[in-house]
């Protein structure tokens, strides 16, 4: 018998896909070489996402991986990013929205694990800027 | 042995219009009272009375409000003297624990190279601000290491007073992450023998255990408001009359003085002198009602019956497979950090919320206990109070139940 509050928490925010992408993330580990690397960390909660990307000829997205470690919201929109922002431009990265990746998530997010589940793209983000910086 | 008689935590609870709310539908269940604690009724009704009838400013005007003002603030000034057993003009307001160790950090005086002793248990309000000093002034500050149980390690503490440079040993009474309670009386008494001042951060401490300030020895003693039934924004700075005398003030301005000319100014008495402009006048006559409060209840019976909760909480706590408690200190409080195997603490805390439990998930601002010392990324953490019943522990223990069944049971 499922206790219907516990279906609750799973509706809310825990859904399977979440858990499946937290207990067996895609992309994740490391890539070298790559052509930006950054890593950004939730001070809040000592969450940390290490992001890896290579582009290709077109300077598109031809891999990405990440590794670190944090709650399941924060690992989750990691794996669904790195899957994500495969093929697309640097221009199309920049233009990611914070929507989209609650998007991509499908749940709805407190104002305090909203950071968790951002982390990700502002790893992305300024990752971006590092390496133009870099330029 | 005679039975203690306990405090009743629903009587209490009646105390607390909070515990109306329902959060998520369910009747909350306050576990982290080491951030903040709730507020009773009472202590926000003297706010109110504040701004009701008396919002006038202290110290200044001839009116009739301006003296309401200014007895009830001075007032809560010996309120909270009585509850530490200290000089009413020894008791300093400051917005919190943080404020207060800013300050000392800043007034005392000591030479470079002086070295300051801190412990590896200490929040970063007891760090950050030594650090920052210690590049302007040249300071060496040492940590005293903690043992396996997360105790300080005292014969460490006597190894690093042998250095014959140490000006000030500054020490956490009660550890916000192990709950360990460490025996400051002993440390102040240790620290003194070296001709070092003593600062005790009792942030964690005050809200918990009876605390006379004469009888520890210590030389300054801080803490908020806010984690002993006050309100936030409000906290205390005890210092020993002749020390903060011999003391400069860290702020300046309006009613710190005694005189001021185009070229000079004297200081202000004790210990308005450390109180620069306007204070926060509402906070400190709600921290006086709050030590009332905590009184009228009596502060043995709110440790006796926290030690006991503590126990149930451990023994409940210890019974789950894969939860991992961080502190095993023979002396301690109602603080408890723990992990659940292979769930993030805060997706624990996630999943508590949706009972109404309201814990902690993180560093704790103790960065380098969590990380260099336990090893950690972050952890849960409960912090019980008076009002908190055993049921409270019991439906903690079945969220942590069903928190494991969501990750690691795969339901179809």
């Amino acid at each position: 018998m499922t206790n219907p509050n516990e279906l609750n928490i799973k509706e809310e925010i825990y859904r399977e896909n979440i858990l499946d992408h937290f207990k067996n993330p895609h992309n994740f580990g490391e890539l070298a070489p790559c052509s930006f690397y950054h890593c950004e960390v939730n001070q809040l909660c000592g969450d940390e996402v290490k992001l890896f990307v290579k582009l290709d000829d077109k300077e598109t997205v031809a891999a990405a991986r990440f590794n670190g470690h944090g709650c399941a919201i924060s690992v989750a929109s990691a794996s669904m990013l790195t899957d994500y922002i495969i093929g697309k431009s640097i221009g199309e990265l920049k233009c990611i929205q914070s929507s989209e990746i609650i998007e991509l998530l499908g749940v709805k997010l407190s104002v305090v694990r909203m950071k968790c589940g951002l982390l990700v793209l502002k790893t992305l983000r300024n990752g971006i800027k590092t390496m133009e910086v870099r330029q | 042995m005679e039975a203690k008689q306990l405090i009743d935590p629903n009587k209490i609870k009646q105390d607390f219009s909070i515990f109306k709310r329902k959060i998520n539908g369910k009747p909350l269940v306050y576990l982290d009272n080491g951030a903040t604690s709730l507020t009773p009724d009472i202590v926000v009704n003297a706010i109110n009375n504040y701004y009701h009838n008396f919002n006038a400013n202290i110290h200044r005007g001839v009116h009739t409000m301006g003296e309401d003002a200014t007895i009830a603030y001075e007032s809560a000034h010996d309120k909270v003297a009585k509850f530490i057993n200290a000089d009413n003009k020894e008791i300093i307001f400051t917005s919190g624990t943080t404020a207060s160790l800013n300050i000392l950090v800043r007034s005392i005086r000591l030479n470079p190279g002086d070295v300051i002793i801190l412990t590896e248990m200490e929040h970063h309000s007891n760090i950050v601000p030594w650090l920052e000093a210690a590049k302007k002034e040249g300071y060496i500050i040492k940590y005293v290491k903690i043992t396996e149980n997360g105790e300080l390690d005292m014969n460490h503490l006597k190894s690093l007073l042998l250095n014959s440079h140490v000006g000030v040993v500054s020490v956490t009474h009660m550890s916000n992450v192990l709950g360990s309670i460490n025996n400051v009386k002993e440390i102040a008494k240790l620290a003194h023998e070296k001709g070092a001042l003593c600062i005790v951060d009792g942030a964690q401490s005050v809200p918990h255990i009876p605390i006379d300030v004469k009888d520890i020895d210590c030389d300054f003693f801080c803490f908020s408001g806010h984690k002993m039934a006050g309100p936030t924004g409000i906290g205390v700075l005890y210092g020993k009359k002749e020390l903060l005398n011999d003391m400069e003030p860290a702020n300046f301005g309006g009613d710190m003085i005694s005189e001021v000319h185009f070229d000079h100014a004297t200081w202000n008495d004790l210990p308005w002198k450390f109180e620069a402009g306007t204070p926060n006048i509402a906070g400190g006559i709600g921290l006086g009602a709050a030590v009332e409060y905590l009184d009228s209840i009596g502060m043995d019976k709110i440790r006796d019956y926290e030690e006991f909760l503590t126990e149930y909480a451990l023994t409940k706590l210890k019974g789950i497979e894969g939860v991992t408690i961080y502190g095993s200190s023979k002396k301690r409080g109602g603080v408890i950090s723990f992990n659940v195997k292979d769930i993030h603490p805060h997706d624990v805390g996630t999943i508590l919320d949706r009972d109404g439990i309201a814990i902690r998930g993180g560093h704790m601002c103790a960065m380098p206990l969590i990380k260099t010392v336990l090893k950690l990324n972050s952890v849960c953490r409960i912090s019980l109070y008076f009002y908190n019943t055993t049921e409270d522990i019991d439906k903690l223990v079945t969220a942590i139940h069903k928190a494991k069944e969501v990750f690691c049971n795969d339901q179809s």
